[in-house]
């Protein structure tokens, strides 16, 4: 009986060394090599954008090219980026304490351009300001994703992981500027990737080739020749909602205090 | 004594082995249901920027048009327009770009496609050139009298 059992644990140990060491062996085989994009090195960017509201004249070409690039769907509320309209009238002398109410338009997200509503206003001011993912730093949308399907890449673009994603619609919500939307055809989030398949090619964004004025601008923070840094430096430079402390990565010249 | 103390040792044995086994059904179990690649740069799953990166652009890009259109591109440095990128208004064209006679280039309805950014609106920038077309020029083409990759009036 005792030998017996003896037997027993010895033969077990073994097995279970043998398992043990099958079930590390297997992580790694599992695991693989890491693989990487030829000619790209995430290691050595740090993607944003620079969009010089005074330079936007409203045509829509960025809204276009970026349905036509990424095959967002056509309804007019599925957006990877759009441009709104403001119109900010003036501060009336009778009553200068009143709040200051900007009207705020985008029919079809700009896709079809912009009647000239405005063109009998006497007062006011107004103007186009395009809107995209900020490609936050310290993004709220990555921070609330339950399953670690969408996150920031080590080249600074928020990107969603579609097998991944639940569909929960947690970032849905906590995007403070309502770039994420959830695809009719998948179920799952979709958002502006920087056109990351174009960026990581030596491409610019869709939305920057169409620009005809050059409003957008692709930036890499990383590289020190990038204009941005001359960008940033000659001109009074903003971002959304700098009170949220998203880090956003998006930089607006001539960015009106109106502007939500 | 010490044989005493480690009389009934065995059922000590039996629960080190229950541990023992658990520990390695969730080591082959984690090996099993963590994605390839799953912790490598942060908590996702790192291939999925390389499935970002997989997709093939739409746009050709402006490099890809001046491979063989560089003589519409010294037309356009010396005009207005020479900041515009030539899919700025002809579309989409990569497919024209990897195989040029598969794809014929269709050009723009000068008159539509004009008017999308030079049409007079109070939003636009004072400074942007913009005009009220039926005031401007009628029902006349704009191609009548502008050349649109060097658009002064010829």
């Amino acid at each position: 009986m005792d030998e017996t059992r003896r037997d027993l644990l010895a033969t077990g140990g073994k097995l279970l060394i043998l398992t043990g060491a099958a079930g590390i062996g297997l992580d790694f085989v599992l695991a693989g090599e890491p693989e990487k994009a030829p000619n790209y090195d995430v290691m050595k960017h740090w993607w944003g954008m620079a969009i010089d509201i005074e330079k936007c004249i409203g045509c829509g070409n960025c809204v276009r090219a970026c349905k036509a690039e990424n095959d967002v769907p056509k309804e007019p509320f599925y957006f990877r980026t759009w441009v709104e309209r403001y119109y900010v009238p003036d501060v009336d002398p009778r009553e200068p304490h009143a709040e200051m109410q900007p009207k705020v338009d985008s029919p079809n997200g700009g896709y079809d351009g912009f009647d000239d509503v405005y063109r009998h206003e006497k007062s006011g001011k107004t103007f186009f300001v395009p809107k995209m993912c900020n490609q936050c730093a310290h993004s709220p949308c990555v921070q609330v994703c339950p399953v670690g399907a969408t996150f920031e890449s080590p080249d600074g673009v928020v990107l969603v992981d579609k097998s991944y994603c639940l569909g929960c619609r947690y970032c849905v919500q906590a995007c403070p500027y309502g770039c994420r939307f959830i695809d009719p055809r998948t179920h799952t989030v979709d958002k502006c990737t920087l056109c990351y398949h174009r960026i990581t090619k030596g491409l610019t964004t869709a939305c920057c080739e169409a620009c005809p004025t050059g409003a957008r601008m692709l930036v890499d923070l990383k590289n020190p020749d990038d204009p941005i840094h001359e960008f940033l430096r000659s001109n009074k430079v903003q971002i959304l909602k700098p009170q949220m402390a998203t880090g956003a990565k998006v930089y607006y010249n001539g960015l009106d205090g109106s502007v939500r | 004594m010490l044989r005493d103390l480690y009389r009934d040792a065995e059922h000590l044995f039996r629960v080190v082995l229950l541990c023992v086994v658990g520990v390695l059904v969730f080591l082959v179990a984690r090996a099993v249901a963590v994605p390839k690649g799953f912790g490598e740069y942060g908590h996702y799953r790192a291939p999925a920027i390389r499935d970002a990166a997989a997709k093939t652009p739409v746009f050709a890009g402006q490099a890809a048009c001046a491979e063989c259109h560089d003589d519409v591109l010294a037309t356009k440095a010396a005009g207005a327009h020479r900041g515009v990128h030539c899919e700025a208004c002809h579309g989409p064209l990569s497919a024209h770009a990897a195989d040029p006679s598969a794809v014929e280039v269709a050009l723009p309805d000068g008159r539509a496609l004009c008017v999308t950014c030079h049409e007079q609106n109070a939003s636009r920038p004072a400074s942007f050139p913009q005009v009220v077309p039926s005031e401007h020029a009628g029902d006349d083409v704009c191609t009548e009298c502008h050349v649109p990759h060097a658009p002064s009036v010829q």
